[in-house]
């Protein structure tokens, strides 16, 4: 039997992140295609994956397979198919791409994150964000993804007694570090006294505490190793390792609310099936949806004990020059939260690191980056373990 | 056709040259302040978009505000109110859907029967508009005086964040011969597109707006738009103005536009009267430029600029002449009426403003 091809990342692009009133769903997700596209010396994609959260409600619009492959002059010549799984779509449409290409089947594939947003305004963002939520027990009751995180973290603070101010360091972090992405939703360094003064959005998290929703797309294109063009005008990236990890959907069902079950076990998977352990990473593009998904995810891939993961952010470690820089372009918190985008943003700007192409963000020397995307609390995992090859 | 000459043809210029000859102004007692807003619907106090608003009276509405603005207007143009030829009254609350305003106001200050009267509805522009219109039926030689109005009691939904700044208030002008004017009318410019951050449809009772979408595309494109247009289009710069003034739904949109401009903070501050009064809707501008006239001098050019949501936003340039110096105190002045101050509770503003369902 054929040994299972080895996938790569041959090519990335992305749109500015932001409330791109004056820009369709399919402009935006043509632009980044078309950029993915051009970056990886032109590869003409099979298979079209398309990670969204909001189209159908927010955009009215359902079958963005067809309406993407048709809009980017693929339509009859590729097959293209939506991947959901709430917040973490963009990343499941990665982990499809990777099957097909591991499978043999598919040898190019695009993967398009898309999120309009701004289609809807008011509470009715409220309403369509809160439908990653279990609808009978959780949405249906009042529940958001936002309230959600806010009562653990109101938990989470009981049990270990962080003080206020180390939680500043999370959006501290992100926002440092998009200050030189030109992706960027808000490229603005903040301060502790920035944090403590701004207002609740759901007691304890503060504004800076939440990831800003918005709209974007980005893209990337992969193909096997053996088939990697000549022409590339950069390193290409191996995707060694994709795991998709599925918890229960509601919150209360789960054993323990204050740990990401599926996360852990997501980091678990990926590791093992690279062969790599947690610390050969060089940096981490983790899932701040909200500061406790941020404190939450460290926990899970193992990298300081429950209940003691906020105490990273404060001893220098995630920073950019430290033990494992996270966020490295902004994070979801200031790079801007394209939702159902947002796990294609993170692979392309670990692509970028990987490249030695990040610019004012760039980790010095980093070989291999984790890449993870969390759906709501934590009811969808996705890890990504990339490589750069020479 | 030099691309001078068509900048120059955009600006909207009388034949017989135009100037205001009165204003006035008008602002209810009653200030509610928006912290107390925030005590009734939560949030915090940081971050509030203006410090209080104006609210008018259990007896007041569009047509009463109106006619105490007209009647100052009068009161510095020293006309007889039957020379005027035209009153109108711009506002997007009208206390009758069918039923006029500006025929009651005409009627109250003593207006002729031989007029135009009418009352004008287009955003928080109305009043700006029908400034348009007069300085055209002025300058034309149609009337030797006509009077434009801006003023609302504008409508915030209980808990929404027009409720901090839905205010009430505004001012009136009239218009006459330039030589006889306290401010010559140097130039207009209107800008308008189709852009609908803001809206209210009929029976509606409260507005709505596309959050956001109400700065950027919306506020900023248009005000900026416009500003900029006269200005190039009359070869001004920003630093040829001593003052200006532009629409000001809160404190902040009109501080970072006029900054976007080249404004200076001392430029704006004399008519940026939002954070103590609230936005004023259609009266916005209007009111802020009562209070640049109020204390301007002669020689002194001021910059007003309006905006409206799904309207546009009009620009006018005013040159001050010497009769302002006389005018100025003939009437009560804007800062006076910001003084006289009531501070009222939210439970006063709901009863105020109607929001008690009693039958």
């Amino acid at each position: 039997m054929n040994p299972q091809p080895e996938v790569v990342i041959v090519g990335v692009g992305q749109q500015p992140v932001g409330e791109l009133w004056d820009v369709s769903l399919r402009d935006l997700a043509v632009r980044a295609l078309r950029a993915a596209r051009e970056d990886a010396a032109g590869l003409r994609p099979e298979a079209i994956y398309v990670g969204n959260m909001l189209a159908a409600s927010a955009s009215h619009q359902a079958n963005l397979g067809a309406l993407i492959s048709e809009y980017s002059g693929l339509a009859g010549i590729a097959e293209g198919v939506t991947a959901e799984a709430g917040e973490a779509s963009g990343a499941a449409a990665i982990y499809l791409a990777y099957l097909a290409i591991r499978s043999g089947l598919v040898s190019c594939a695009a993967v398009v994150g898309v999120e309009k947003v701004t289609d809807v305004v008011g509470s009715s963002v409220e309403s369509v964000l809160a439908r990653t939520l279990d609808s009978d027990y959780e949405a249906g009751e009042g529940m958001t993804t936002i309230s959600q995180a806010a009562l653990l973290l109101q938990r989470y603070m009981h049990e270990n007694k962080p003080p206020r101010e180390a939680l500043a360091e999370f959006p501290k972090i992100a926002h440092a570090n998009a200050v030189a992405n030109p992706y960027a939703m808000y490229r603005k360094a903040i301060d502790s006294a920035a944090y403590m003064r701004s207002g609740m959005v759901a007691d304890p998290l503060n504004l800076f505490d939440v990831a800003p929703v918005a709209d974007g797309a980005a893209a990337i294109i992969l193909t096997r190793r053996d088939l990697l063009p000549q022409k590339l005008a950069h390193p290409a990236v191996q995707l060694v390792a994709s795991s998709l990890i599925s918890d229960r959907l509601a919150l209360h069902d789960r054993a323990d609310p204050l740990f990401f079950g599926a996360a852990a076990v997501s980091v678990q998977r990926a590791c093992q099936s690279a062969g790599m352990p947690m610390s050969a990473m060089d940096l981490f593009e983790y899932s701040d949806n909200t500061t406790l998904h941020a404190i939450l995810s460290l926990e899970a891939a193992g990298l300081a004990p429950r209940g003691q993961g906020w105490q990273l952010a404060s001893d220098g470690s995630l920073a950019r020059d430290g033990y494992l820089p996270v966020a490295t372009m902004g994070g979801h918190k200031a790079r801007g939260y394209p939702l159902g985008a947002a796990g294609v943003y993170q692979a392309v700007e670990a692509c970028l690191q990987l490249r030695a192409e990040a610019g004012g963000c760039q980790v010095a020397g980093a070989q291999r980056a984790m890449v993870q995307t969390l759906a709501a609390t934590g009811s969808t995992a996705v890890t990504h373990i990339l490589q750069r090859l020479d | 056709m030099s691309e001078d000459f068509q900048a120059e043809s955009l600006l909207l210029r009388p034949k017989l040259p135009v100037g205001i000859v009165g204003y006035g102004a008008y602002v209810p007692r009653y200030r509610l302040p928006a912290k107390e807003v925030a005590r009734i619907w939560g949030g915090s106090e940081e971050g509030l978009p203006i410090i209080e608003k104006a609210v008018a009276g259990l007896d007041e509405d569009v047509i009463t505000m109106s006619i105490e603005a007209a009647r100052n207007a009068l009161l510095r143009a020293g006309i007889d109110p039957l020379e005027l030829r035209a009153v109108w009254v711009g506002s997007e609350s009208h206390p009758y859907a069918v039923k006029p305003s500006g025929t009651v106001v005409a009627e109250a200050i003593g207006a002729s029967r031989n007029i135009s009267a009418g009352d004008w509805e287009f955003a928080c522009k109305a009043g700006s508009e029908a400034m348009v219109a007069a300085i055209g039926l002025v300058g034309s030689g149609m009337g030797r005086y006509a009077m434009a109005i801006g003023m609302d009691t504008a409508q915030g939904k209980p808990g929404d964040a027009l409720e901090f700044t839905a205010s009430s208030g505004g001012a009136g002008y009239i218009f006459g011969p330039a030589e006889e004017s306290l401010a010559v009318i140097e130039a207009a410019y209107s800008y308008v597109s189709d852009t609908p951050d803001f809206w209210r449809r009929a029976h509606a009772v409260y507005p709505e707006h596309g959050q956001r979408f109400t700065g950027e595309p919306a506020y900023f494109q248009h005000v900026s738009a416009s500003a900029q247009t006269i200005m190039e289009a009359a070869g001004l710069k920003a630093q040829d103005f001593t003052y200006a003034v532009f629409h000001q739904p809160n404190a902040k949109f009109p501080s970072r536009v006029g900054k976007m401009l080249g404004f200076t903070a001392e430029q704006i501050k004399t008519g940026l009267l939002s954070p103590v009064i609230g936005n004023t809707y259609s009266g916005a501008s209007l009111i802020g430029l009562t209070a640049i006239l109020d204390i301007a001098k002669p020689g002194d050019r001021i910059l007003m600029t309006s905006y409206g949501s799904g309207a546009g936003s009009d620009s006018f340039i005013l040159s001050v002449q010497e009769a302002i110096t006389e005018r100025q105190g003939k009437a009560r002045s804007t800062q006076d009426y910001i003084r006289q101050r009531t501070e009222i509770d939210y439970a006063t503003y709901v009863r105020f403003r109607g929001e008690i369902v009693v039958k």
